[in-house]
C-alpha cells in the first residue's frame, strides 16, 4: 500500500493525447454525428480522462489494495453473511456463451440459460419450503419491496372478490389493508420498503430478551386486525435469537386477515434444519449474495429472489420461466434430434400474457414488472452452482456450522465482552460493548483497533436495542484456528482497554488513512471531482 | 468433452462423484467440531436447534441434487451452454440491453477479489479503494449528463426511473399526478407503473406523435397544472432523439421536476440532460461497456441538481479530511437512508451496484474523451448505414419518417415479421427486436462489422415471406 504515490484520482492522470483503447477503424464513415441537428448535440465533450492502459490499470490495482474482502481475512460482519464466494462460481458466470446473450433473444435459442434460471426458482421453492420464486428483484431490500408488492395485491384482489363491509371499513383507505407490523428490532430495509410500497408501519415492542411481544402483538391485532396487511419478521431475528413463538405469531396474523413475511437477511442460520415455509411464512426475499455465497462486490450486485406459498404464484412479478413438455415445432427443429422429442422446454412468461400494466389493481393477477429484464442473471448463475457444489448432503450443513461458530464465539468472549441475552444464538451474536467499560473505550474503538489486527470489524450500532452493539457472524466457512484467533485479539483489545485505553481510542494506526471527518464530509458535500477542484 | 447429442443433458447423469466426508468449503474437523461443542454446552450442531419448535423442524433431505464435483459441475454449465442449448447470436438488437465492446482490462480489473468480496464501505478506513472509485464513478457520471451530483448507482435504469417518479412526487407539494411520456421504453414504463400504483403516484401517459412525444398533448398537460414530475427518454425507445427544449421551463413554472432517461454512452455526442434543464438523469449504465448477460447484472445511474441532493436515493461518497490531514472519501448524507431513518428514508435501496459501477469506472477511464466519441460515431454510422442498405432493398419503409436517431431504428417490414426473424436465427443473427406487427427495431453497436451488416441485409433480401 502506497497512498502518496497512487492516492490520486484518475482525472489527474489525465494527459490530452493519451488513449487506453484501440477501435475498428474500417467503417462505412458515409454518416455522422455532425448530421444530427446542432440543439440535439452537447456542447463540450464530456471531460472523461485521457489515460493510457498501464495507467489505468496500475491505478486500480493500487486502489484494490487500499480495500478489505473476504479473500483478505475474516470479515465478521453481523447480518451480512460474508462467507466465501467461490472462485470456481467466478469462471462460470463469465462463460462467454451467457455473457454474449441478449435478454429478449428467442427462448428457443437461450434454453441453456433458462434451464438454470427455471432451476434456481425451483431449488429456492425447495429451500424455502414455498411454492414459488421470482429471481427478478436485484438486491434484498428490492426483494422485501417485491414481496410487499406480492401482499398488497393479494389484498386488492381479495377485497375485489369480497368488498369489505362498509361497517368495519372504517378506518380504511379504500377498504384496503394498508398497516405492516414490524418489530423495533427490524433492519431498517423494512419500514422503509413498507413506506415505498405505500404502507404505514406500525411498530411490534420487542421484550427484554430481543423477541416480539406477542402481547403487544395481540393487542396491536385486537385493535387494528382488519387493517393489518402484513407482518415482517426476520427470523433468527437481528439479535441473532430464534423466536420461539413464531408458530403462535404466525397464527395471530393469519386469523387476523393478515400475510407474515419472511426477512431473508438470516436465513444462512436455518439451512438444514427449518424452513420459513414451514414456519407459517407466506412470503419471503432471499439474498442470494448471503446465504447463497455470491460475492457482495463492494456493495453489489446482490439478487433478492422472492418466494410465496401455494396460492399467491399469480401474483408474483413478470418475467418468469416456466417449464414445459413441449411440442414446440422451432425446439425440434433447432435440436434436430427425434430423441429430444418431449424433452422439457422453458417458456417465458411475460407481462403481456399475464395483466395490463395500466389496470394492475383489477384483476386477480401479476403485481408488474420490478426491472427491466430477468434480474441479475449473472449473480444467479454462482448461486446455482454454490447449490450444485454443496448438493443436498452438504447444504444441510451450513446453518448447523455457521451457528456452531456463533456460539463458540459467545462463548468465548462473554466474560470480557457484554453478552445482553444469554442462551443460544444462531448464526450470529450480538455483544453490547466491553464488560468493563470504565475506560471509555466504545464499541467504535474496538471496531477499529480490530482493522488494525488484520480483521474486518463486526457489524456496530445495530442493533438498536443495545447502546453498544457489536454484531458478530462468522458464517460456516471459517475454521477453528481463524476463530481462535480472532478471539485472541477481541480479548487482547479488550486488555488493551484496560491498560492503554488511548491506544484503543487513537486506532486505527495501521490502515492506509486514519479515521475520517465525517462531519466535513456532510457540512459541504463534495460528491466529484469537479466540484473538489472548485473548492 | 464428448460430444453429446443431446441437446439436454441433465445433472443427475453427473452425480455421485463428488466424494464422501468434509467438504471443501466446511474447514470443520471431527475433533475442531468436538472441542467447539464442547465450549458450546452442546453435544451435537443439532442440539443449537432445540429453540425451534418441534413441528418447525425439517427433518428430511433436501429434494435437491447430491453434490457434484468441480469438474463435473464444469462439465454441467458447458453442457448448458452448448450451441444447442445456448446460442450466441450476432446481435442487432437493443431494445434496452446493447452489445458494446469492453477491453479485457475491465473484467480483469474488476475480478480482483479485494473489490469483488467486500462489502459496503462502512470502514472508511479499510474501503479506500470501493470509496475512492465511487468518487470517480459520480464523477463521470456528473460530466456525462450535465449535472451536478450522482449517487453511487441504482440497481438498474428502470428502477432508477421509478425512484425519480417517487422523488418527483415527494418533492411536489400540491401536485395530482406525473407525467410519463409514452416514448419511454415499454419495460420501463411498467416498473414505473408498478411502483407508481403501490406508492400511490397518479400517472399520466402522454402519447406518441410520430414515435416522438406529442408536444401539443404535453403542453395541454402542463396547462392543466398540478404536474410533480415529466419523465421522457433519450434516445427515446424507438431511438429517435428528440428536442426537448422548452420542457423544462414549462415544468419548473409548476415547481415539477423535469426527469431524462438517457442512454450514457450517446452522451459523448448528444445533448446532456443538464443541458436540456433537466433535474434529474437516470438510465441503464450497461450500454458502457458491460456485457449482456440476459439482462443483468447491469447498473442504474442517478444524477441530479445541487438543489436536490438531499433527495437523492441511495448511497452518496463525499470528500473529507482523515486524522492525518489526508484526502480520505467516505459515505456521506447517510441521513437520507434507511438505516439512519427507516420508514422516513429518501427510498428503501440499501445496496447499490457497486462491483458495476466499478465496471463503467474503469471502461470510461479506458475509453476517456476521445473513445467514448469513437464508439458513438461507429454505432452511429453503422447504424445509418444498415438503415440506408435495409430501405434500399425495397421490402422496408420508414416507421417514423424524418426523424433524426443514433444507433437504433425502426423500418416497417413488408412481409411476414416472424419469419423474418426466424430465417435470420438460424444463421445466426438476433435482426432485431419485433416492435409492432411489421415493426423491426435494429441497434448497431461498434462491434457490428461492416462484413456482418452485409450479410444481415443479404439474410433479409433473401426472405421469402
Amino acid at each position: 500500500m502506497n497512498r502518496t504515490l497512487y492516492g490520486n484520482l484518475i482525472f489527474e492522470l489525465s494527459k490530452k493525447g493519451r488513449r487506453g483503447y484501440s477501435l475498428p477503424q474500417d467503417y462505412d464513415r458515409t454518416h455522422t454525428t455532425t448530421e444530427l441537428p446542432e440543439a440535439l448535440r452537447r456542447k463540450e465533450p464530456a471531460r472523461l480522462p485521457e489515460c493510457d492502459e498501464l495507467t489505468v490499470v496500475r491505478h486500480y490495482t493500487n486502489l484494490s489494495h487500499n480495500n478489505f474482502g473476504v479473500n483478505d481475512g475474516f470479515y465478521p460482519l453481523g447480518s451480512c453473511t460474508m462467507k466465501y464466494n467461490p472462485i470456481i462460481n467466478e469462471e462460470i458466470a463469465a462463460m462467454k456463451a451467457f455473457a454474449n446473450l441478449h435478454p429478449l433473444q428467442p427462448a428457443e435459442t437461450c434454453q441453456g440459460a433458462l434451464e438454470v434460471y427455471y432451476n434456481l426458482q425451483r431449488s429456492l421453492a425447495e429451500l424455502a419450503g414455498l411454492s414459488e420464486f421470482t429471481l427478478n428483484p436485484c438486491a434484498g431490500a428490492h426483494g422485501e419491496l417485491t414481496g410487499l408488492m406480492v401482499i398488497r395485491a393479494y389484498h386488492e384482489a381479495q377485497a375485489a372478490q369480497a368488498p369489505v363491509p362498509s361497517a368495519s371499513a372504517e378506518g380504511l383507505t379504500e377498504g384496503l389493508r394498508t398497516k405492516v407490523l414490524i418489530p423495533d428490532s427490524a433492519h431498517g430495509t423494512n419500514p422503509a420498503s413498507a413506506a415505498v410500497c405505500g404502507l404505514e408501519v406500525v411498530e411490534v415492542k420487542s421484550l427484554p430478551d430481543g423477541t416480539v411481544d406477542v402481547d403487544h402483538l395481540r393487542q396491536l391485532l385486537d385493535e387494528m386486525g382488519p387493517q393489518v396487511a402484513a407482518m415482517m419478521m426476520t427470523n433468527p431475528n437481528t439479535l441473532g435469537i430464534f423466536e420461539p413463538r413464531v408458530l403462535e405469531i404466525t397464527e395471530m396474523v393469519h386469523n387476523a386477515g393478515g400475510l407474515m413475511y419472511y426477512d431473508g437477511a438470516n436465513l444462512n442460520a436455518l439451512l438444514g434444519e427449518c424452513r420459513p415455509g414451514d414456519m407459517g411464512f407466506d412470503v419471503m426475499h432471499i439474498n442470494l449474495h448471503k446465504t447463497f455465497s455470491t460475492p457482495h462486490g463492494g456493495g453489489g450486485p446482490g439478487s433478492g429472489p422472492v418466494g410465496v406459498r401455494k396460492g399467491l404464484e399469480q401474483f408474483l412479478p413478470t418475467p418468469r420461466v416456466v417449464m414445459e413438455k413441449s411440442k414446440n415445432e422451432k425446439v425440434k427443429e433447432l435440436k434436430s434430434s427425434p430423441e429430444n422429442d418431449g424433452l422439457p422446454y422453458f417458456r417465458v412468461i411475460t407481462s403481456s400474457e399475464i395483466s395490463n400494466p395500466s389496470n394492475l389493481s383489477s384483476s386477480n393477477s401479476s403485481l408488474g414488472s420490478v426491472g427491466s429484464f430477468f434480474g441479475n442473471f449473472g449473480v444467479m448463475l454462482k448461486a446455482y452452482a454454490y447449490i450444485l457444489s454443496l448438493g443436498r448432503e452438504n447444504v444441510k450443513m451450513v446453518g448447523p456450522l455457521a451457528t456452531l461458530n456463533a456460539n463458540y464465539i459467545k462463548e468465548r468472549l462473554r466474560d470480557v465482552y457484554l453478552l445482553p441475552i444469554s442462551g443460544l444464538c444462531k448464526h450470529e451474536v450480538v455483544f453490547d460493548g466491553l464488560v468493563d467499560k470504565s475506560t471509555g473505550v466504545t464499541t467504535m474503538d474496538v471496531a477499529k483497533r480490530l482493522l488494525d489486527y488484520g480483521y474486518h470489524a463486526p457489524t456496530i450500532y445495530f442493533p438498536l436495542l443495545f447502546h453498544e452493539s457489536l454484531m458478530i457472524e462468522p458464517t460456516e466457512n471459517e475454521s477453528k484456528e481463524t476463530i481462535d484467533a480472532f478471539i485472541d485479539v477481541m480479548r487482547r483489545i479488550a486488555e488493551e482497554a484496560k491498560n492503554d485505553p488511548e491506544l484503543v481510542k487513537a486506532a486505527p494506526h495501521n490502515t492506509p488513512i486514519g479515521r475520517v471527518d465525517d462531519v466535513l464530509a456532510a457540512k459541504q458535500p463534495v460528491t466529484t471531482y469537479w466540484k473538489s477542484i472548485e473548492a | 468433452m464428448k460430444e453429446k447429442q443431446d441437446a439436454k443433458v441433465t445433472a443427475p447423469s453427473l452425480t455421485g462423484r463428488a466424494g464422501g466426508g468434509s467438504f471443501k468449503y466446511f474447514p470443520h474437523t471431527e475433533e475442531d467440531l468436538q472441542e467447539m461443542l464442547k465450549v458450546t454446552g452442546v453435544s451435537s450442531v443439532h442440539d443449537l436447534f432445540a429453540d425451534v419448535p418441534e413441528a418447525a423442524r425439517f427433518k428430511r433431505d433436501y429434494n435437491l441434487l447430491p453434490a457434484l464435483s468441480e469438474s463435473d459441475l464444469r462439465l454441467f454449465f458447458e453442457q448448458l451452454t452448448h450451441p444447442l442449448n445456448t446460442q450466441q447470436l450476432i446481435c442487432f438488437a437493443g431494445a434496452g440491453c446493447y452489445d458494446h465492446y469492453a477491453p479485457s482490462v475491465v473484467q480483469n480489473l474488476i475480478e480482483r477479489s479485494e473489490f469483488l468480496t467486500s462489502y459496503t464501505p462502512y470502514q472508511a478506513e479499510i474501503s479506500q479503494g470501493t470509496l475512492h472509485y465511487i468518487f470517480e464513478y459520480q464523477s463521470m457520471i456528473a460530466e456525462l449528463t450535465g449535472l451536478d451530483i450522482s449517487n453511487a448507482s441504482m440497481y438498474d435504469g428502470a428502477t432508477a426511473t421509478a425512484e425519480a417518479m417517487m422523488m418527483a412526487w415527494g418533492n411536489a407539494k400540491k401536485a395530482t399526478r406525473v407525467l410519463v411520456a409514452e416514448t419511454v421504453d415499454p419495460k420501463v414504463r411498467r416498473v414505473v407503473d408498478t411502483y407508481a400504483h403501490y406508492h400511490g403516484v397518479p400517472l399520466q401517459l402522454i402519447p406518441t406523435k410520430n414515435g416522438a412525444l406529442d408536444r401539443e398533448a404535453l403542453d395541454k398537460e402542463l396547462a392543466e397544472g398540478g404536474v410533480a414530475g415529466v419523465i421522457v427518454q433519450q434516445p427515446n425507445y424507438y431511438g429517435i432523439v428528440e428536442d426537448y427544449t422548452g420542457i423544462a421551463d414549462q415544468v419548473h413554472e409548476q415547481k415539477g421536476i423535469f426527469v431524462i432517461n438517457a442512454n450514457p454512452s450517446d452522451l459523448a455526442i448528444l445533448k446532456t440532460p443538464g443541458e436540456w434543464g433537466a433535474d434529474v438523469a437516470v438510465g441503464d449504465g450497461q450500454s458502457l461497456g458491460i456485457p449482456m448477460t440476459f439482462g443483468g447484472p447491469g447498473v442504474g445511474f442517478m444524477a441530479c441538481t445541487e438543489k436536490l441532493i438531499r433527495k437523492l436515493p441511495g448511497r452518496i461518497v463525499g470528500q473529507t479530511l482523515d486524522n492525518r490531514g489526508q484526502r480520505a472519501f467516505v459515505l456521506t448524507l447517510q441521513a437520507r437512508e434507511q438505516h439512519i431513518r427507516r420508514q422516513k428514508a429518501t427510498s428503501n435501496i440499501c445496496s447499490n451496484q457497486s462491483l458495476m459501477a466499478l465496471y463503467v469506472t474503469i471502461y470510461l477511464a479506458l475509453m476517456g474523451k476521445e473513445g467514448l466519441r469513437e464508439v458513438a460515431e461507429i454505432s452511429y454510422a453503422g447504424a445509418h448505414s444498415l438503415r440506408d442498405k435495409l430501405l434500399a432493398t425495397g421490402r422496408f419503409k420508414e416507421t417514423f419518417p424524418g426523424q433524426p436517431f443514433f444507433n437504433e431504428f425502426c423500418l416497417d417490414y413488408d412481409g411476414d415479421l416472424d419469419s423474418l426473424l426466424a430465417e435470420a436465427t438460424e444463421c445466426g443473427y438476433l435482426a432485431g427486436i419485433k416492435v409492432g406487427e411489421k415493426t423491426l427495431m435494429l441497434a448497431v453497436t461498434e462491434q457490428r462489422t461492416p462484413e456482418e451488416i452485409d450479410e444481415l441485409v443479404e439474410i433479409i433480401k433473401e426472405c421469402k415471406n
